[in-house]
């Protein structure tokens, strides 16, 4: 098992005739992953490393299965192909176009639940599934995403697409493994938040842990934490809090566009206190995630 | 990006918001004419990126020229959160009756615009909200229907408010609205609205901040406000270190080498990407390091690129060493950045060995990138030293650095 | 001044404008350039090179990239 997406996922890339995305095709075909088609509106009969492109959503979902889609155009152009996609019967979008307006982004994420879609993103990596199958660039070359993502038992979830791997690179190396890893997206306002998707990974028998890269911004976190306070969870959560440093300068903007700190709520003291009060580990190093996971593993057997 | 309140002002009366009559003043002597101009009592604002201005003395009243100039040169004179205000708006001041409140912002939790509403305008709404949650309405808009005004209404009656009153409010917040949604703000607030003697309304005073990836979307508004692109309308103004890092990402559209933030210590850092860098800015405080700026590189930058930050960087007064480090890297890749801080490190007139005080870059090309650190003798490290103890490392050696010379 | 990559290109590269113009079309950092009928390296794009072989798959042995840092 996994979350999102198994071996089986077939996908399609919107815009996969743009220089990244050109790229990202052939990772993903090196890595085994099921892209069945592609488009670019005009360049209909071509094709990407084999894969066939169309100028349509549509055009792909009347002849094949497509289970999800990776949204990679130019930002004035991305929310329109989010809600293509949606409307096309699309039930996973992958948004990794970065600077997408927010109310656009909030249209998309509208109208996405109302028909029973997920949006992962904007502004991420995408999702893995170790050892089947991945869905955005995360991980980059097929062999450096097989040596950092090993599969194993830990649900990543990461509003950084680098950490994601930094993360995952650390319980690969340390023999926990990672059962599927979701780059959730920089942004301020997202498809999927670490509350959304928990259910997922607990419904999921192969996760036994879950680790979570945070940052300054947003309730996300207090979200979590609601989430944890509320239902619980049979599995033991570690988090990480980088920007911690930003507490000290309110309205200076580092990082993603997520993470301004605009009020109380948003700083990292305020967020690590909430994740303590729910029962959440926080690590002070990403060296330390391992461990902390291993302990609460092993207590919970 | 936070607008100024006189910004603020001139997008709400597009709308039709009803304001009082105002000028903006750079000079008391502006001042004392825009005070005889508008032919009465006045209020004078300090015009200043920041909150606290009542508190702080930048907000006077004045009822004639020569009070309006004196007024205006003791606003301009104070600093207010670190902030020089960058002139006075001098506004006509009538008797309010009553104060009101609205806003216009995104509730992140629900992703959806909220209209915040209270007739108990003019002090913290923070404080209305836990003291007296009967006097502040809460109303979520749709992100697919459009905006309509019975939204409005029914924001400004959830509080009570019926009536003439009730009718009049609703325009203003619906006018409030529209506002938010032309201009892709992330708030857009009035506070207060005052009931004047008489019974007219108008906004007293408006905060009003826009995304930041929007400004390209409205750049004609804000070309037409005055503000120019290198008004960067942060918390602090930028610093010439700063202005310089973003010439270097703005010269070459190959990766970005960018978010250059100046600091005042001695270690260097050429650090990446988003969520990287804030790890590694606080691994370094963490190992008691004093970093001389902060910056976020990754997207596979050009050499050029990356050895034009390396520079900038390494020439910064004060700067004896610099810690080469990313998060394990996707698309970056390791030899392109280990040509790019090598040559401009160079290119400052250092040698690489000595002045490199740790690279730590794991990821693709990364034995490639080995040959050319080995060949000019710089430290490296590969994954499974981590961020942190990388960090260290830099630290210490930077420490050594500067008692050994 | 390249420090890390040097282009050479044979004489027998110079005697074929189809090859020519193949070259100066594929290198993704754009180090090879047209001067009338020669082909000439561009210094300060040399340092850019990705490796990714795409003029030694078009030209084969007459052009070879050099790695100073190799040498």
């Amino acid at each position: 098992m996994s979350i999102l997406i198994d071996a089986d996922s077939t996908f399609i890339i919107q815009g996969i005739t743009g220089r990244e995305a050109v790229t990202m095709t052939r990772e993903l075909l090196d890595y085994g992953a099921r892209v069945v088609g592609g488009v670019t509106p005009g360049r209909k009969g071509r094709d990407v490393h084999g894969v066939p492109v169309e100028d349509t959503v549509r055009a792909l979902t009347e002849r094949m299965q497509v289970d999800g889609s990776i949204v990679a155009v130019p930002p004035a152009f991305a929310a329109d192909a989010v809600l293509e996609a949606i409307e096309a019967g699309v039930k996973l979008i992958v948004v990794v176009t970065e600077r997408i307006p927010r109310a656009q982004v909030a249209r998309a994420i509208e109208y996405a639940s109302q028909e029973g879609a997920r949006i992962i993103g904007p502004n991420c990596l995408g999702v893995i599934s170790p050892g089947k199958s991945k869905m955005g660039g995360i991980g980059g070359a097929a062999d450096s995403t097989r040596r950092a993502f090993v599969p194993g038992v830990v649900g990543v979830m990461s509003r950084s697409g680098g950490m994601t791997t930094e993360i995952a690179n650390a319980l690969s190396e340390a023999g926990l493994g990672v059962s599927t890893a979701v780059s959730i997206g920089g942004d301020a306002m997202i498809g999927s938040t670490y509350a959304e998707l928990m259910p997922l990974f607990e419904a999921d028998e192969q996760t036994q842990g879950i680790a979570i890269y945070s940052e300054p911004g947003g309730p996300m976190e207090a979200q979590l934490a609601a989430h944890m306070a509320e239902h619980g969870s049979r599995l033991p959560v570690v988090a990480f809090m980088a920007g911690r440093f930003m507490d000290e300068m309110p309205g200076m903007r580092f990082g993603h566009a997520g993470t301004i700190v605009e009020g109380r709520a948003d700083t990292t003291a305020d967020k690590i206190a909430r994740l303590e009060a729910a029962g959440i580990a926080v690590a002070e190093r990403i060296e330390e995630i391992p461990a902390l996971l291993r302990e609460r593993i092993e207590g919970a057997d | 990006m936070r607008f100024y309140e006189h910004e603020a002002k001139d997008l709400l009366a597009r709308h039709g918001v009803p304001l009082p009559q105002r000028r903006v003043a750079l000079t008391p002597e502006d001042a004392a004419t825009a005070t005889s101009d508008l032919g009465g009592p006045v209020v004078l604002k300090s015009q200043v990126l920041s909150g606290g201005r009542m508190k702080a003395g930048g907000v006077r009243f004045a009822d004639t020229p020569e009070e309006a100039a004196e007024a205006a040169e003791a606003i301009l004179a104070i600093e207010i959160n670190g902030l020089q205000p960058m002139g006075v708006l001098v506004e006509e001041r009538g008797e309010v009756e009553q104060e009101y409140y609205a806003a216009v912002t995104w509730d992140a939790a629900v992703r959806r615009p909220v209209v915040i509403f209270s007739d108990m305008g003019g002090i913290d709404i923070e404080e209305v909200a836990e003291q007296h949650p009967e006097h502040l309405s809460r109303t979520h808009l749709s992100n697919l229907r459009p905006f309509s005004d019975f939204e409005a209404k029914l924001a400004v009656s959830r509080t009570g408010v019926t009536g003439n009153e009730l009718n009049r409010l609703s325009r203003i917040v619906g006018a409030l609205v529209q506002v938010f949604l032309a201009y892709d703000l992330t708030l857009a607030e009035i506070n207060p609205i005052g009931r004047l003697a008489g019974g007219a309304f108008v906004a007293l005073d408006s905060h009003v901040d826009m995304e930041e990836e929007a400004r390209g979307t409205h750049a004609r508004l804000l070309a037409g406000l005055g503000i120019p692109d290198e008004d960067t309308r942060q918390a602090r103004p930028p610093t010439e270190f700063e202005i310089a890092g973003a010439q270097v990402d703005a010269a070459d559209t190959r990766g970005v080498a960018g978010r250059v933030v100046e600091f005042g210590g001695n270690l260097g850092l050429i650090i990446g990407a988003g969520g990287g860098s804030l790890t590694l800015f606080d691994a370094v405080r963490g190992a008691g390091g004093d970093p001389a700026n902060y910056c976020e590189i990754g997207g596979n930058p050009s050499v050029a690129k990356a050895a034009a930050l390396t520079k900038l960087v390494m020439s910064k007064p004060g700067v004896e060493k610099i810690a080469v480090m990313m998060n394990v890297v996707s698309n970056t890749r390791v030899d392109i950045m280990a040509r790019g801080v090598i040559k401009g490190v160079i290119e400052a007139g250092r040698d690489p060995a000595e002045a490199i005080a740790i690279f730590r870059i794991p990821g693709s090309w990364e034995d490639e990138g080995v040959k050319i650190l080995e060949r000019y003798g710089v430290e490296y490290v590969d994954r499974s030293v981590s961020m942190h103890e990388a960090a260290q490392r830099a630290v210490e050696k930077a420490a050594a650095g500067t008692g050994g010379g | 001044m390249a420090m890390f990559i040097r282009v050479d290109i044979d004489d027998s590269v110079q005697q074929d404008a189809g090859l020519r113009a193949r070259l100066a079309e594929i290198c993704p950092v754009d180090i090879f350039a047209l001067e009338g009928e020669r082909l000439e390296t561009v210094e300060s794009n040399l340092d850019e090179c990705t490796i990714c072989d795409l003029c030694i798959e078009a030209a084969g042995d007459a052009v070879r990239v050099v790695k100073l840092y190799e040498e």
